[in-house]
């Protein structure tokens, strides 16, 4: 195995523990909901523990629940990772009706009504039905925002993610050296 | 553009992270890069990670990294479009704390159940988990270790756990995760129509009048197959929309009727809906007398429980309770008659004026009705009859097998119906709906695998809640896990997976692409490849068979579960694993590795790595010498060729968007069982069910009966529980997307605001979740996409630090064994 990996695995150990820990400064790491009557099997607790998911929980222990996280209402509009993406919602959508009868999202968002509300019209991609034809009013399959748009919170990843997007690789320095 | 302390985080993490991993990161773009040797991204087609849906996706590679993914345009099933985890799969790979290398529990430097994880070699790996096999098989014999798979496994590669425990170690503990999601729906095919699998395709959300759907949120759990069922209801006026749950979802902001049940009494509706046909004049007595029989079932089957559990002791046909005696139409009617609409009404809680509307819809000849279930129907301890009673309805008013009528059991794994149903790798089952009980079976089984006659054995193996009751008794002492994150999903876990798990008798190995609690509980872990780090192959809901190149290299060690099954089974000779008439029978067989008698069996090992799709890696194939998969696939489509389970070539397959099976003569078939769409439908019958030997389908009398345990006045609310559309299943993978994670960081409890004031508890505020089994501790949500009736909460299962399975009861379905997640009795407590 190369050292590199080792330094890897060390290394995504400790950024994974110290943001599970940077999340809930005011939580004890955990607490043992008990669970009588079973004998206690060996011991199972790995610190720091494996699954970052697990907010450094021992398995027998269910930790107490994290704040709710709030949705990020600023309205600023986010990058995307590739041009398909489909962008997060910068803003809070509590109470919003979508149903059968009524698109609270598209009084905003429709390509007739953006420019009034200053709110970024949905794609011509949303105006097309299944084989590609541009319907006059926002296409039936697009009709539900939420299943490809989200809101974000102000909860704190509990481990990184390694991702880098086309655009990233281009701008850095090639590994290849064919860059200048 | 200012920082949120919580991107400044992240991007510091992600920077450190990518630094360490030797990945530079953004350094500031000055211009626009056009120079097309720098810019050309390689797109290649793979099927989406996730759900059964299986959606195709376009996957762009750039330096030996996945740099975007989005809606494959070409596909079928989604014509471009994804849901939003559909749309971040480019990186469920790259989680930070991707597994690496093999980790073993040691103390000074060795194996020790009580030691800590330290990084070790394959072949230590290998060495440790080998002896450890082979000492529980000396003692104990084969009926001692186990395997647990998935519907994740990608088709060659539950095919080769299949082959290698059932053919090599002659044990039948080998079972799917799909035995939670499927294998009641396995199981009501079987006994209705005698072959596994929908008779229709998803080309029927584009044709039906009327959508019902059971027990399904399709909104949240098959995001894009609503976006078709949204296109058809909204373009089309007239269409109607029915959804019946326990709680009100996302599903009911298109319904047209919405019903909102007491749980289990799903049978009465069901039961109800079968009478008013019948009363009003609706069956199809043509349909009916032409491709239909009766039967009534045995109804004392008990609740899969531990045997000495009350509910298990006296019920007289828990030991069989697949049985079912015949009768004719007039007694069917008889036997639904006391489900009428009052009875309904009171028994389910639900308004009479929507269960008239919902019962007209069925009984309407006009009218082409499409049902969709999941897991509110499976996840049952009925579930099995509720799909046999599903499927009485459709067969009263002969709506089946025609575009837009179509009873239809959709899947949540990406290769549940692919891998689990299609390559027979439930505890009784074999490929292409064969069962180990049958000597027949075997015997074509045997043929096929090239092994001796006598080699599989007769006896189901451990199911899926039986293998945690035996590892925590000590029966099951060496056990193997690939693709599944079982001590999250198993229900009762704080009394059975865990304390099985640690059991000091046991040898627990995780196979994982990520440190899951799974892997936690685990002595020895594997690191994986996922997803398009390896050639695969999936099958979707609608029997459409998909297939991908290895896009990119696996990070560090981590190795695909097919090489560790090969691998590992190049461990093992005959005489170590066969018994002595065995090998004195079959003497050619002595002194083989179960490697050669069957990988390197002179017929999985035919195809070079020549043929291997230029431009693509298969780590598999460099290692062993042939082109595996292509070996593998073809050796396991001969059991389906000419059986009404036909396979299409193997490269074929690279060619093209996926093919619904069975492929005859290079076409696909959409419709099964009905004249003109189906080649295996004899000459001039219109239908034919002819996976019974009669060629027809049978109607089921079965009654409604209790749930095994309801609330009462101590543990006074119902539990269910399920998924987010944000989250697949135990968030292993979506957890680790920060969009993902961002936009749903948390389960809660969604609770009716009445009863959380009841408990002086406000949203937002922390409650425990207690059973008689377990509980949790999580946040009080009383708004939001899901509204319970008062007396029920549904917490989802994505979030692993809260184990909700903790506090699920492990009740099954007695037929199928699947566990229902559905319902139990809690309290919430405020803390």
């Amino acid at each position: 195995m190369k050292p590199i990996t080792v330094v890897a695995f060390i290394a995504v150990l400790v950024v994974g523990v110290l943001l599970g820990r940077s999340c809930s400064p005011q939580q004890p790491a955990a607490q043992v909901a008990s669970v009588g009557s079973i004998a206690p099997p060996p011991r199972l607790q790995l610190k720091p523990s494996l699954d970052a998911m697990r907010r450094d929980a021992d398995l027998l222990a269910e930790p107490v629940a994290l704040p709710l996280a709030r949705v990020q209402n600023t309205d600023v509009r986010r990058a995307r990772n590739y041009p398909m993406q489909p962008p997060t919602i910068p803003h809070a959508i509590d109470g919003y009706q979508v149903d059968q009868n009524a698109n609270r999202c598209m009084l905003c968002h429709s390509q007739s009504n953006a420019a009034r509300f200053q709110a970024p019209p949905v794609s011509v991609t949303h105006y097309m039905d299944r084989d590609g034809q541009i319907l006059a009013e926002i296409s039936p399959r697009r009709y539900f925002c939420e299943q490809c748009h989200v809101v974000q919170t102000d909860a704190v990843p509990l481990v990184a993610n390694t991702f880098v997007g086309a655009d990233d690789i281009l701008t850095s320095t090639p590994a290849s050296g064919k860059k200048e | 553009m200012t920082h949120t302390r919580r991107e400044f985080i992240r991007n510091s993490a992600a920077a450190t992270a990518a630094a360490v991993a030797g990945i530079p990161l953004f350094a500031g773009a000055s211009n626009i890069i056009t120079d097309r040797s720098e810019t050309a991204l390689k797109w290649s087609k793979a099927p989406c990670r996730f759900c059964g849906t299986g959606c195709g996706i376009n996957v762009a590679v750039k330096d030996g990294r996945v740099v975007a993914t989005h809606g494959d345009i070409h596909n079928e099933v989604n014509r471009g479009l994804n849901c939003v985890k559909g749309y971040f799969l480019s990186k469920i790979m790259y989680g930070a704390d991707r597994l690496t290398q093999p980790l073993l529990r040691k103390t000074n430097g060795q194996y020790d159940k009580r030691g800590e994880f330290t990084p070790v070699s394959w072949d230590e790996a290998f060495d440790v988990m080998t002896a450890q096999f082979k000492r529980v098989l000396k003692d104990k014999g084969p009926t001692a270790i186990g395997m647990f798979g998935s519907g994740q496994w990608t088709v060659w590669e539950g095919y080769a756990a299949n082959k290698l425990f059932k053919a090599g170690f002659r044990s039948n503990n080998i079972d799917p995760n799909a035995r939670h999601c499927m294998a009641s729906a396995v199981m009501g095919f079987m006994r209705t129509f005698g072959m596994d699998e929908p008779m229709g395709c998803y080309d029927d959300l584009e044709a039906a009048d009327v959508f019902v759907l059971w027990g399904s949120n399709m909104a949240e759990m098959h995001p894009i197959l609503w976006t078709r069922l949204t296109d058809r209801k909204l373009s089309n006026p007239g269409v109607k929309v029915a959804v019946l749950s326990t709680f009100e979802h996302r599903s009911f902001e298109l319904a047209d009727i919405p019903i909102v049940f007491t749980p289990q009494t799903d049978l009465v509706i069901l039961n109800f809906i079968a009478n008013h046909i019948i009363q009003s004049g609706a069956v199809n007595r043509k349909f009916v007398d032409a491709h239909t029989t009766f039967k009534l079932g045995v109804t004392d089957i008990g609740y899969g429980l531990r045997p000495d559990n009350p509910l298990e002791v006296n019920a007289k046909d828990a030991a069989n309770p697949n049985q079912g005696s015949p009768i004719d139409f007039d007694q069917f009617a008889a036997f639904v008659r006391p489900y009428t609409l009052d009875y309904a009404a009171k028994m389910s809680g639900a308004d009479k004026g929507w269960l008239q509307k919902l019962a007209e819809l069925y009984a309407n000849p006009k009218l082409k009705v499409t049902s969709f279930w999941t897991m509110g129907f499976n996840q049952h301890t009925r579930g099995v009859w509720a799909n046999n009673m599903v499927y009485n309805i459709h067969l009263l008013t002969g709506k089946i097998s025609t575009p837009g009528n179509s009873p239809f059991s959709l899947t949540g794994q990406p290769s549940a119906c692919g891998t689990a149903r299609e390559v027979g790798t439930f505890s009784h089952r074999l490929p292409a709906d064969m069962v180990v009980t049958n000597p027949a079976h075997r015997a074509r089984a045997e043929q096929i695998w090239k092994v001796p006659s006598g080699t599989i054995v007769e006896k189901p193996g451990l199911h899926a809640v039986a293998q945690n009751r035996a590892l925590k008794d000590g029966k099951l002492n060496a056990y193997w896990i690939q693709v599944t994150n079982n001590i999250q999903a198993a229900a009762n876990s704080d009394q059975e997976a865990i304390p099985g798990y640690r059991n000091p008798d046991n040898f627990i190995v995780v196979s994982d692409a990520y440190p899951t609690v799974t892997a936690m509980a685990a002595d020895l872990i594997l690191p994986t490849a996922m997803w398009v780090e390896k050639e695969g192959a999936y099958g979707n809901a609608e029997r459409r068979t998909q297939f991908w190149h290895e896009l990119v290299k696996a990070p560090g060690e981590s190795k695909s579960d097919l090489w560790q099954l090969m691998e590992f089974s190049k461990r093992f000779t005959t005489d170590e694993v066969w018994p002595a008439e065995l090998l004195a029978a079959n003497s050619g067989y002595r002194g083989k590795t179960l490697y050669e008698v069957l990988f390197k069996n002179g017929k999985v090992d035919r195809f070079p790595v020549s043929q291997i799709e230029a431009g693509y890696d298969n780590h598999e194939s460099s290692a062993f010498g042939f082109y595996v998969q292509k070996g593998l696939f073809e050796e396991y489509a001969e059991f389906g060729r000419g059986h009404a389970h036909d396979l299409a070539d193997f490269d074929t397959y690279h060619q093209t968007r996926g093919l619904r099976w069975p492929v005859v003569d290079g076409k696909e078939t959409r419709w099964r069982y009905h004249g003109g769409t189906d080649p295996y439908v004899k000459a001039g019958k219109e239908f034919d069910f002819y996976g019974n030997p009669d060629g027809k389908a049978v109607i089921w009398a079965l009654p409604y009966q209790p749930p095994a345990e309801v609330p009462d006045d101590e543990y006074d609310m119902w539990l269910s529980t399920g998924r987010v559309l944000e989250h697949w299943h135990s968030g292993s993978m979506t957890m680790r997307v920060p969009e993902l994670y961002s936009a749903v960081p948390q389960a809660v409890i969604f609770m009716h605001p009445d009863d959380a004031r009841a408990r002086e508890l406000r949203r937002g505020q922390e409650a425990r979740v207690v059973s008689r089994r377990g509980e949790v501790r999580a946040r009080v949500e009383t708004r939001g996409r899901n509204r319970p009736p008062r007396g029920l909460i549904f917490v989802p299962w994505f979030d692993a630090s809260i184990l909700i399975n903790k506090v699920t009861l492990d009740a099954t379905d007695p037929i199928s064994k699947q566990t229902d997640y559905k319902k139990c009795a809690v309290k919430v407590v405020k803390v």
